[in-house]
């Protein structure tokens, strides 16, 4: 094993303290006993159980599960095909450029052109059906956009990594296509399509400018709650909630490790 | 003559090309029921080409693939009497080693019980019975080999295709296996072809060889044809090193730099070349009745049992038996006989 | 083309394979096209529409919203927007130049640490790197509230006023702005350095003491790929980043994305906000044309 340099060792400590301060600073106030300033004034669990009788954050959490998980669903099944289409079929060499290029799109841009272009076409949209009033239908599309590609991606990696030699070998054994993708293909891939899904879920919790730009009155999620909160004026209740969301995802991530890792 | 194949297989004008590079040339060749036949080839010339067209995972452009007597060259791989070892195993690594095993099995539908007596048996006769229940990760690559074995003998194919399975393998586990290999294709008495690059592995494991290059087969024959009587410079240096000495074709014998040469016959060309293994040149006490030549050892290369000699002039290089120490720059007397050296084709 | 081929040892036509090839994208892309590419080739052409009496669109189709973008207005020329745009390129580049400058030390710690903690510290980093950035971002309204070290320093160096927080401002922005990236450059430059070849480290530390040449000279080209990544995945997002100065940046420091959401927003001007969008495309095509081209030379080295 390597030694670093004190020094080395005392910037990275100090970044990580750069990194960690500010939200260990929103857990420490969320158990704060004090409603105004930031003075020490004993535990308390108060927020917490407060939140649970607030009506708005009920709804806007509610509403950020849905969002998530009606994206997650659809992304997944669509980025899945869409990955074994990409990598287990003899495109040309431009068809594939072009695919690339779409696929990245939403990966390299960022996200306010994406939000941009979405109102725009939601706007117009609009004439054609109500179901484009700004809202949790324009959102969840909004998020399945980017979600399809970044599935489509991990997905695309396993098989590749999967490689060609298992599938001809399973052909050799006399296994007919069905019974391939079925035996082989589908559970060698499933590490991949979990990963993507999870991927997908937590890019979805993470998000809040595509859903700022596409939300309607009626879905407020739970960063756009924060979002219109803090710029009221933070409280130790939204303090609390900032504290669970962080804690979900620190729980998806290192649930995303164990599933990858293994 | 096909009824002298019987299940046999016949490969007639094989033709591949991979855009403009032409893997395939024309190739033809039997290979007899029960027979253990190795393509052999450096990497590159178009064995295992030829062995994925066999095994169906390769269409040629050109030619006919035919066992038993029957032609195979449109029949998708699934429906094939030909299973193949692959050179990574391409074991399944979701699949424990029992379900790998009973893979090509349950494709077929065959019964639970016919499933468990046959892998079982298997697994049994490659020493797996205790892994049954492992994971193709848990294995060594020694045990991977033999389950990508019994994965594929469990199905008892007409032809059983090994893709350079030993390459993975370390330099002594390679040896002992290789006469495993031997042993078990002679008690099976199955059709083996197996690809390879190591000659040393081609003469030990098979009963005939092709050796290949560049997309053809240069030479056939027993191990021992194609290592005593190379048809051409290629096989002499492919199989083994090889003295080379050029010359003037007269009658009965070879006219070259460092002397003539008696051969058992005629050569049927004015300017070629003729080859010697090293062992077959011997150390003489004196000038020898024929074929002398007087050398002086320039270098010693000591291979355990045996030592290199590298020798002027040629540079010619002789093996000999260890016992006895050279000097550099000692003079000897060697002799080439003639039932040694071998006239190579144009 | 009816002539047989075999692929991943199916026996089939390259017919039948493209049409179910086209089944198995279909859905995708279909989504994508409807929802991706379309959409962007909409804001292109709204970006030279014109914005009506009460925000609706109009057809009537003018580069009057790019003129405006580059600063030209019915009262002569300003370089207020030109100004906002200047200023997100500065921003990002900054930003990314110092997420580079902390995520060396960092990752060289993190890549000695011992095989097992190596992950936890790992993770370390990548749980901020997915935590929602309306939270990251007002999270720092603590550390730089008016009761703590940090604002009562710079009130006593009359920087701000007594008694009021350290925000918004510039430096509350980059502040923000780091912190919100830093893990964006630490990912892939630690995948770089751990797979860093310590022997031409060494081998230059034999040669030659100085640690500036070390680094530029057998330490920098070596983790040139995860870097390069690391700055395309800062600099790209991070021009178009608004929540970080809309929270801690006030009207006074507004960026490319505050003026484009004010249009889609407040301003409702979206043929004007569509033409601010594609100003902020073109950056980001040029930088990643830079990157692409640096890549390419990369892999030549």
């Amino acid at each position: 094993m390597r030694r670093t340099h004190p020094l080395i060792s005392a910037a990275a400590l100090l970044t990580m303290g750069f990194l960690y301060l500010p939200l260990l600073s929103v857990a420490v106030f969320s158990v704060n006993a004090t409603r105004y300033g930031l003075v020490w004034r004993g535990f308390t669990l108060d927020w917490y159980i407060q939140l649970v009788h607030n009506e708005f954050i009920l709804e806007a959490a509610w509403n950020t599960l849905v969002l998530a998980v009606a994206s997650t669903l659809v992304a997944t099944v669509f980025g899945t095909v869409l990955a074994i289409g990409l990598d287990r079929f003899p495109w040309s060499k431009r068809t594939n450029t072009f695919l690339d290029i779409v696929l990245h799109v939403p990966v390299v841009i960022p996200d306010i052109i994406l939000a941009a272009a979405l109102v725009v076409a939601f706007g117009l949209l609009r004439a054609l059906s109500s179901v484009f009033e700004p809202g949790l239908f324009n959102m969840i599309i909004g998020h399945i956009t980017f979600q399809i590609a970044f599935v489509a991606l991990v997905v695309r990696s396993r098989l590749v990594s999967i490689g060609r030699e298992i599938e001809e070998a399973a052909r050799d054994l006399f296994a007919s296509t069905p019974y391939i993708l079925r035996r082989i293909t589908l559970p060698l891939l499933l590490p991949g399509i979990v990963a993507g899904a999870m991927l997908a879920f937590t890019l979805s919790l993470d998000d809040f400018v595509i859903s700022f730009f596409t939300a309607g009155p009626e879905s407020v999620t739970l960063p756009l709650f924060i979002f219109a909160a803090v710029r009221r004026g933070v409280t130790p209740q939204i303090h609390a909630l900032s504290t669970l969301v962080v804690l979900i995802t620190v729980i998806l991530i290192i649930g995303m490790e164990r599933f990858t890792r293994k | 003559m096909n009824a002298q194949v019987g299940k046999g297989l016949t490969v007639r004008g094989i033709d591949k090309r991979f855009g403009l590079f032409r893997a395939l040339a024309d190739v033809t060749l039997q290979v007899h029921e029960g027979e253990f036949f190795t393509l052999l080839g450096p990497s590159g010339c178009g064995k295992t080409t030829l062995l994925r067209i066999i095994a169906g995972l390769e269409l040629p452009d050109a030619g006919q693939v035919v066992l038993g007597g029957q032609d195979i060259t449109s029949l998708p791989a699934n429906k094939r009497q030909v299973n193949t070892v692959f050179q990574s195993y391409a074991l399944f690594p979701h699949l424990n080693i029992f379900e790998n095993v009973a893979f090509g099995l349950r494709s077929r539908k065959f019964t639970q019980e016919e499933i468990q007596s046959r892998v079982n048996r298997r697994l049994e006769m490659l020493g797996l019975e205790e892994m049954d229940r492992r994971y193709p990760h848990q294995l060594s690559g020694g045990q991977k080999q033999r389950v990508a074995l019994a994965r594929a003998l469990v199905n008892e194919p007409d032809v059983l295709l090994l893709d350079e399975p030993m390459s993975a393998l370390d330099a002594r586990l390679r040896a002992q296996v290789q006469e495993e290999l031997r042993r078990l294709q002679r008690k099976l008495g199955q059709t083996f072809i197996l690809v390879t690059h190591d000659q040393a592995e081609a003469l030990v494991v098979s009963d005939r060889i092709a050796v290949m290059n560049q997309g053809r087969i240069i030479q056939f024959g027993t191990p021992k044809d194609v290592y005593e009587r190379p048809e051409n410079q290629f096989v002499a240096e492919f199989l083994g090193a090889a003295n080379l000495l050029h010359g003037r074709g007269v009658d009965k014998g070879i006219e070259t730099a460092i002397g003539f040469f008696h051969l058992g016959q005629t050569p049927p060309w004015d300017q070629g070349t003729v080859a010697i293994r090293p062992e077959r040149i011997r150390i003489a006490s004196q000038s020898p009745a024929r074929n002398g030549v007087r050398a002086r050892v320039r270098e010693t290369i000591y291979r355990g049992p045996n030592l290199d000699l590298w020798l002027e002039p040629g540079p010619l290089r002789v093996r000999t038996p260890s016992q006895r120490d050279y000097e550099s720059g000692e003079e000897i007397w060697l002799e080439l006989p003639p039932e040694g050296l071998v006239i190579l084709d144009e | 083309m009816n002539r047989l081929l075999v692929w991943y040892g199916e026996l089939t036509t390259p017919r039948q394979l493209v049409h179910r090839g086209l089944y198995f994208l279909g859905a995708g892309m279909l989504w994508l096209m409807i929802f991706l590419v379309l959409p962007g080739l909409v804001l292109i052409v709204v970006s030279f529409a014109t914005r009506g009496a009460y925000g609706q669109l109009e057809w009537s189709f003018t580069v009057e919203n790019y003129k405006r973008l580059i600063g030209f207005t019915l009262f002569g020329w300003t370089s207020d927007y030109i100004l906002i745009v200047w200023r997100s390129v500065w921003v990002a580049f900054v930003t990314t130049a110092i997420s580079v400058f902390l995520s060396y030390p960092l990752s060289f710690f993190i890549c000695a640490r011992p095989e097992r903690s190596r992950y936890l510290w790992l993770t370390l980093v990548i749980i901020p790197f997915w935590t929602n950035m309306v939270i990251r971002t007002y999270a720092w309204f603590l550390i730089l509230a008016p009761e703590l070290p940090f604002a009562k320093l710079a009130s006593f160096f009359k920087l701000i006023p007594p008694d009021t927080p350290l925000y918004p401002n510039a430096f509350a922005v980059y502040l923000g702005m780091v912190s919100m990236f830093l893990p964006f450059v630490t990912l892939p430059l630690y995948a770089s350095v751990e797979r860093l070849d310590w022997t031409l480290v060494e081998a230059a530390q034999d040669l030659y003491a100085s640690r500036v040449r070390v680094f530029t000279q057998a330490i920098l080209p070596q983790t040139l790929p995860g870097l390069s990544v690391g700055v395309i995945l800062t600099f790209v997002p991070a021009m178009g980043m608004f929540v970080v100065p809309d929270l801690l940046g006030g009207a006074k420091y507004m960026l490319v994305g505050n003026l484009i959401q004010q249009q889609f927003g407040a301003s409702r001007d979206w043929p004007f906000g569509a033409a601010i969008s594609m100003g902020l495309m073109i950056l980001t095509m040029i930088s990643l044309q830079l990157y692409r081209r640096r890549s390419k030379e990369i892999e030549f080295v």
